[in-house]
């Protein structure tokens, strides 16, 4: 039971038990899935296909907090790929042909990519700290972005880019499969080699880890830029969902929601331990909470407040001081019930 | 003919070391008298380039345009050199200013309405400081759910802009003290005062020492039996106080509260403690240097305005220079840590 209970993905779950029976008694209707013209609908559908921005940007900030770092970059960089790539398919004349749809989906990734190098640059070869390093980029990133649009809301009008979020296949949103992909390839890379253990070994102590004979910088540098490409996908799925390059609502706080999913499944930010499962159901958990906010008929823009409430009882759920008075409170009532009859018959005895 | 070298040497020699003494001792400076020359090398370029930048009307707006973030900046200072870091001071100065407006705009009485508002920022950084120090919450997440709650209550209060009409509040902004082309607001006095109380607390009570010693390092300051607990709950009452504060004056400024003001506002301001020369691991750093760095800020963004460039181009230099200064603080970083 204690093993259970002190695992670092229980707690996580046990949130998203609660929301999931929560909005069940609430609304019937929730768990329901109905089948129109082969497509699956539903609450848990809708939960599923909107959740994959988070999820490829949660993926990248797990291995990122893993080394003991922190992408706040995220949502900037989602910005900057849906503004190159809707840029391109604007600026060609077929936007219908999957050809340019393809050249501009990899046009806007590999600009990330190579921004989340520049990131990975500046904390493991320059030394500086992960919040700052990808602050500068969290700052100027949004603006690129609205350079690269010309300062105005690209809108776009092309199937197949319409289809990555908003497409079916085999009945299911192609925008989960996207997401199921990514958390498929990044636990096999992380966890079928020995890349995650190293990264875990340079969160813990990038210095000792070197010495020890373990690449870190490039380690280090891996983890941006990683989390950088999946912040471009990211950046597609979004302005694929709106058809149009937000520049400033793209990705806007998505860095502090991944982090939130990310520290929800109980990897610690202070790094050297992560989970992957953990932080696909962080995920789901805040996917749920935000579609539950919205269900209950509070203002969305009220929302914060809940996350507020959420992230607090995590942490304190987390804490030591917590856990220690609860430890001693589950003592205190076990020995209260249990212990009178032992000392007793010893007395009689 | 042997000796006359060495004399000549010799206080050439003494001059080089006295200005190395001076430059060690006061090694902690640099960056803040680097943030300087780069707002005076800005203040020359911009008045060569456009002629009529360096007027008193432009720098005496660029205290009352920036008072806000002047104030945030004093608070984000203080949490910034025991190594810590505040995300919430953006959303509660958008919180404390709609808060503020609808207050007054259901007639309570200014003198009523000004401290509690003061005095809810400083609840919120209270709570964050409590998790921070009994729960051993990351700074960074402890102030995320500040953030989260104070957005949120911002919009719980209302979802839409609410004008400030109360005469007291407006008085703040739009009353100029003239001195010939020179002018003041009492927002840009409080602002001012607020730099010049911070200065005078971290540079000569213990409460300031303890700041600055928490940054340096934790473990010895406990040692030393400094009061670290105790402070370092302090230092985040100071930012919620500051946000409080800046959201009133933020509400004078702009006549009216809306819940989502100060969006980014929590990196303006560690853009500019960081640009101010304040080292983001604690210890080291000046609220003087803070105010430069808001000013430089300021300045960029009058320059920007000038040029009729898009305001984008703000946060692209705001990042550009924010990496040279953390690139060059590492590098003396590195060198004191040598040396």
């Amino acid at each position: 039971m204690k093993t259970i209970v002190r695992h670092r993905i229980f707690w996580a779950l046990v949130a998203l038990f609660t929301l999931v029976a929560v909005n069940t008694i609430s609304r019937p209707s929730f768990l329901r899935v109905t089948v129109q013209d082969g497509q699956l609908y539903g609450a848990l559908i809708d939960i599923l296909r909107n959740s994959a921005p988070l999820m490829l940007v949660a993926l990248g900030m797990t291995i990122v907090i893993a080394t003991r770092g922190i992408d706040l970059s995220v949502g900037a960089l989602m910005a900057v790929s849906g503004a190159v790539a809707l840029t391109i398919i604007q600026a060609s004349p077929e936007p219908e042909n999957l050809g340019v749809v393809l050249l501009a989906i990899t046009a806007g990734v590999l600009t990330t990519f190579i921004l989340g190098a520049w990131n990975g640059f500046l904390v493991a070869v320059l030394g500086i700290q992960p919040i700052i390093a990808t602050l500068v980029l969290m700052l100027a990133g949004r603006g690129i972005a609205l350079l690269i649009t010309g300062g105005f809301i690209t809108t776009i009008n092309s199937a197949p880019y319409k289809f990555i979020s908003q497409g079916y296949v085999f009945g299911l949103p192609f925008a989960l499969y996207v997401s199921v992909a990514a958390i498929i390839i990044v636990t096999l890379v992380q966890r079928r080699t020995a890349l995650g253990m190293l990264t875990e070994a340079v969160g813990i102590n990038p210095e000792a880890s070197r010495l020890a004979g373990v690449r870190s910088r490039g380690i280090t540098w891996g983890a941006y830029a990683t989390s950088g490409l999946l912040a471009g996908f990211a950046g597609i799925l979004y302005s694929s969902n709106i058809m149009a390059a937000d520049a400033n609502a793209a990705g806007l706080y998505i860095e502090l929601d991944a982090i939130l999913a990310v520290v929800l499944g109980g990897t610690s930010l202070a790094g050297g331990k992560f989970s992957i499962a953990g932080t696909v159901i962080g995920v789901f958990t805040i996917q749920t909470l935000k579609s539950t906010i919205t269900f209950l008929g509070v203002p969305p823009a009220v929302s914060p407040v809940f996350m507020a409430a959420v992230v607090i009882l995590v942490v304190l759920v987390q804490s030591r001081r917590v856990r220690d008075g609860a430890g001693r409170l589950t003592n205190w009532l076990t020995r209260r019930t249990s212990t009178p009859t032992p000392p007793n018959a010893e007395v009689a005895s | 003919m042997t000796i006359t070298p060495v004399k000549a040497a010799r206080p050439f020699d003494s001059a080089v070391a006295r200005s190395r003494m001076f430059i060690s001792r006061r090694v902690s400076w640099i960056p803040v008298f680097a943030a300087l020359a780069i707002l005076i090398v800005m203040f020359v370029g911009a008045q060569a380039y456009f002629g009529n930048f360096l007027t008193p009307g432009l720098l005496s707006s660029l205290l009352l345009d920036n008072a806000y973030l002047l104030i945030l900046a004093v608070g984000m200072t203080f949490v910034i050199l025991t190594g810590g870091i505040d995300l919430s001071v953006g959303s509660v100065l958008a919180f404390t200013g709609i808060m503020c407006a609808r207050l007054l705009s259901e007639g309570v009485p200014t003198g009523v309405v000004i401290p509690t508002m003061i005095v809810s920022g400083a609840l919120i950084g209270l709570l964050i400081g409590v998790l921070v120090q009994y729960f051993d919450v990351q700074p960074f997440i402890a102030s995320l759910a500040g953030m989260f709650l104070a957005r949120g209550l911002a919009f719980v209060v209302s979802l839409s802009s609410i004008r400030v009409e109360d005469p007291s509040i407006l008085w703040l902004q739009s009353t100029r003290l003239r001195l010939g082309e020179w002018y003041i607001t009492p927002t840009g006095i409080i602002a001012l005062l607020t730099v010049l109380a911070a200065a005078m607390v971290l540079q000569y009570t213990r409460f300031g020492r303890t700041v600055y010693a928490i940054g340096g390092n934790e473990q010895s300051a406990r040692l030393m039996g400094l009061p670290v607990v105790r402070t370092k709950l302090l230092v985040y009452v100071i930012s919620g106080t500051c946000a409080g504060l800046a959201g009133v004056v933020f509400a004078a400024y702009t006549g009216s509260g809306y819940p989502l003001n100060g969006v980014g506002t929590e990196l303006d301001t560690i853009a500019a403690v960081v640009i101010g020369g304040t080292l983001l691991t604690g210890g080291s750093g000046y609220v003087l240097g803070s105010m430069i760095g808001v000013f430089v800020y300021g300045t960029i963004k009058s320059v920007i305005s000038f040029l009729g460039a898009e305001q984008s181009w703000t946060r692209i230099t705001i990042g550009a220079l924010l990496l040279v200064f953390v690139v060059v603080q590492r590098i003396i970083v590195t060198r004191s840590g040598r040396g």
